[in-house]
């Protein structure tokens, strides 16, 4: 599998503080790429770097073997990625079905959207009941399946999640990560997954980078950390 | 009996202006945070665009169209060309700006038009005026209330109107759907412009055309949006038709027109003090 | 509850500039004409009033739209106890800080409820209100209503070979003089540390013990006294007061100058004050036709330059200089 994503050399930092060094990163056509590492590492500013929100960066970012470091976020979100920040970034004052039609702001095709539509239903049949409701008045759980949702309403080739199990109950949680594997399974969404439950990643990865104050330590298949002892004893404490 | 149904129509009439400014007002606030005190003169200068039009020949209802095409455009090209130089300075700087907008536009119309006072048509025939109102400020009510509907329907109904909305609440999650912000606050501008020209072009015939013809009515605007609460734009039309009423009444009944502007306001900001989020606004609980 | 005094890095230059700026002051009115001489006694009244304002809105984050009211208060009750009390005009001037402080400390103590766009809008409301409250026909026989009334000039005191407007002009830089050293002093200690946490972080301050409603009343009061004072001399300068001087613009202006000087600084409202004093006439000079045109290009640019203000602007280019140095 080619490479869909693809980050050489990046440098990120807030104002003058930088917090990513020399940073190569990839996520392969119809992968699903883990991110770990513990607070603080520099994980949700890899993803904040990848949409260029709110960190000066510099390094060559490629998707789709075009590059998009510089853009701006709406323009990068254009070519087919979708973000799903951490705090979820919902419209808390719009509905539910506002949320949804927001995530296909930037489409043309129309008939395509309310198949898309249908198909998000099928994920997260819960949201169809809740259609009229005000975003802000979900449950956590809910809540993220919506950011989920009118993430996959973009049509994107390539999902970013900034810890979406954050604050859920164990069992949400569960049910979440696997229509998650759905998703890239089904549709061959590729997804770059940010997670402090590295156990939780790995169940679902295909491969993982490790990240430590701003720079990789570790990468590779999943199998590699999860079947070696001694690496996952080191890095990830279990 | 009649006096009082006459100064509360009337005050409904005038409320509608009110409601319009303060619409405008809340829309550029929600999107940005800041009030834009050029809104005055920015309807002000298209009301003489739409005059200058008329007295060439144009017909009415052409020339009220042109004027706020113009109020859009020019709307669109503030913000794009001055207003987003500012997009992180500190809030009494902001302030600052928008005043120098204000002298800059009000110098301008001066110079152009002149600061004569002059007489602006109507277009409402006589004959649909009734005992408690006249033509044009049954006229007023209609245009202004066709107007809010329109907006509201073009938030509530159509895909920018949402985008447009999106925006403003939440720029961030915004861009993630690939909205381009930028020109929404663009696109908000020049939409409150047009609202604002459509108020001082249904103003004018009533306290006459001259460069500060507006400086009252934005007062009163502001009240509006305050009064709705400064987040809720329906609040601030609500607020907009309350003030127009408490103008009159007060006007009629409690001082005469000398103190008018200074006792509606009195009003208005005891409500405030009472009710500091307005009357329709929802207190923001922040956490510490 | 005793809050701790901060001892800020003070540069090295600052006391040589201030003495040396007291000398050129002190000397103006002998080398300047006339006309000139009344513009930088403008300059300095201004400079009051505008410290005043920064008090509250750069200090405590107070905004205010109406300063206008309060320079009117203090140039009325120097016009009433000239004409009506017969009261010399330096016995005057304290007065009327007095009454403007009380003014002051009694709008704010409903203001306080109300934060930025609603106190914008109350302030403005008193602004606006003011013309109309002073040509009220029951107030008229105090304020000569609508006409106004005249003020009547004076000579230099002991004796002292000095023109009215020279001994005007040293008058006022004295009171300045004063009242700038009290405000330094004040807002350097516990008391100015208490004013910018109000401003800064409320809910910490009130944890802090510090009684908000108190600090932010008596800001007021501080503020509308000082503006008050200025009024005052102003109107030994006018020689007439009129409700049509004291418009919505004046309060506006006001505003413009203490932004445009910088709001938190002391220095920032002699800035403000040559500013608003000069740039009009310099606008008028440019184009007579759309001088307020070129005065709001004036001030659209100085945000631009610098969104801090002048002194925001000579403070950043005092840090870039020492770093380099």
């Amino acid at each position: 599998m080619s490479a869909l994503l693809e980050m050489k050399g990046v440098d990120a930092a807030y104002g003058q503080s930088q917090v990513i060094y020399n940073l190569d990163l990839s996520v392969a056509d119809g992968g699903i790429t883990a991110l770990l590492g513990a607070n603080g590492a520099g994980k949700t500013t890899i993803l904040r770097t990848i949409c260029n929100m709110r960190v000066r960066a510099s390094g060559a970012i490629a998707f789709a073997d075009k590059r998009i470091d510089g853009l701006q976020t709406e323009d990068i979100v254009r070519r087919g990625i979708a973000h799903v920040p951490d705090g979820r970034g919902t419209f808390v004052h719009l509905t539910v079905e506002e949320n949804l039609a927001l995530g296909a702001y930037s489409r043309r095709d129309r008939a395509a959207v309310s198949q898309d539509m249908e198909r998000v239903f099928g994920y997260f049949p819960r949201l169809r009941e809740r259609l009229a409701q005000q975003a802000g008045t979900l449950s956590g759980g809910e809540q993220q399946m919506l950011a989920i949702a009118r993430a996959l309403m973009l049509r994107p080739r390539l999902l970013l999640l900034d810890e979406p199990s954050f604050g859920l109950a164990p069992l949400i949680v569960q049910e979440i990560f696997r229509i998650l594997s759905r998703i890239n399974a089904d549709d061959g969404v590729s997804m770059l997954l940010v997670e402090q439950n590295a156990n939780l990643a790995l169940s679902l990865a295909h491969n993982v980078y490790l990240l430590e104050t701003g720079r990789i330590v570790l990468n590779g298949p999943t199998s590699l950390i999860s079947g070696h002892e001694s690496l996952r004893r080191a890095y990830l404490g279990y | 009996m009649e006096t009082f149904l006459h100064q509360l129509l009337s005050g409904l009439a005038n409320g509608g202006i009110y409601a319009s400014i303060g619409l405008a007002l809340v829309m550029i606030f929600q999107a940005t945070h800041h009030i834009n005190f050029a809104q005055g003169e920015q309807a002000m200068f298209s009301a003489y665009i739409s005059l200058t039009l008329i007295q060439m020949g144009v017909p009415y209802w052409a020339a009220f169209l042109i004027a706020l095409a113009f109020a859009f455009v020019s709307g669109v090209a503030l913000e794009r060309i001055i207003i987003r130089q500012f997009d992180n300075a500190p809030v009494l700087t902001v302030v600052v700006v928008f005043l120098g907008m204000l002298f800059i536009i009000n110098s301008l119309a001066g110079w152009l038009f002149t600061y004569n006072v002059q007489a602006f048509p109507t277009p409402f025939p006589v004959g649909l005026g009734s005992r408690y109102l006249s033509a044009h400020e049954i006229g007023m009510i209609g245009v202004t209330l066709v107007t809010l509907i329109v907006v509201y329907a073009f938030f509530r109904f159509t895909p920018l109107g949402l985008a447009m909305r999106a925006a403003a609440q939440n720029p961030e999650a915004s861009r993630l759907v690939g909205i381009r912000v930028g020109w929404m606050l663009a696109l908000g501008w020049g939409l409150a412009g047009a609202i604002g020209a459509v108020a001082a072009i249904m103003a004018a015939p009533i306290v006459y055309i001259e460069p500060n013809m507006m400086a009252g009515i934005l007062l009163y605007g502001f009240a509006a949006a305050l009064l709705g609460g400064i987040n809720n734009p329906w609040g601030a039309a609500i607020g907009g038709f309350i003030v127009g009423v408490i103008e009159n009444l007060a006007g009629a009944y409690v001082v005469g027109t000398e103190l008018k502007l200074s006792v509606a306001l009195v009003i208005i900001i005891v409500v405030l003090v009472t009710r500091p989020a307005g009357l329709f606004g929802k207190t923001v609980v922040t956490r510490v | 509850m005793p809050v701790v005094k901060a001892q800020a890095a003070r540069p090295p230059w600052q006391l040589p500039a201030v003495i040396v700026l007291l000398v050129v002051a002190a000397i103006v009115p002998f080398v300047v004409s006339s006309f000139h001489l009344l513009q930088l006694t403008m300059v300095v009244i201004y400079a009051i009033a505008l410290l005043g304002l920064n008090i509250l809105t750069g200090y405590n984050g107070q905004i205010s739209l109406g300063h206008g009211a309060f320079y009117a208060v203090g140039a009325y009750t120097m016009a009433i106890l000239i004409e009506r009390a017969g009261m010399p005009y330096w016995a005057i001037v304290p007065i009327a800080g007095a009454v403007c402080f009380v003014v002051g400390f009694l709008f704010g103590l409903p203001a306080l409820r109300l934060e930025g766009h609603y106190l914008a809008l109350s302030t403005f409301a008193l602004a606006v209100a003011t013309p109309q409250l002073l040509k009220f026909h029951s107030l008229e026989k105090w304020t000569g209503g609508v006409q106004g009334t005249f003020v009547p000039g004076f000579d230099a005191p002991f004796g002292l070979p000095l023109h009215w407007d020279q001994w005007l002009y040293l008058f006022s830089l004295f009171i300045a003089v004063v009242l700038f050293l009290v405000a330094w002093n004040l807002l350097r200690g516990s008391t100015g540390i208490a004013i910018t946490a109000i401003r800064d972080h409320p809910i910490a301050a009130r944890t802090m013990g510090i009684n908000i409603a108190m600090y932010k009343s008596l800001t007021f009061g501080v503020s509308a006294m000082y503006t008050g004072i200025a009024g005052a001399l102003g109107a030994l300068v006018a020689q007439f007061v009129s409700p049509d001087s004291f418009t919505i613009f004046l309060s506006l202006s006001l505003l413009v100058g203490a932004v445009i000087g910088g709001v938190a600084s002391i220095f920032g409202a002699i800035f403000g004050a040559l500013f608003i004093e000069f740039v009009p006439n310099f606008a008028d000079q440019i184009s007579k036709a759309v001088t307020w045109a070129v005065y709001g290009s004036f001030m659209i640019a100085f945000m631009y330059l610098m969104p801090n203000g002048i002194a925001g602007a000579l403070k950043l280019l005092m840090e870039k200089l020492r770093r380099r140095g």
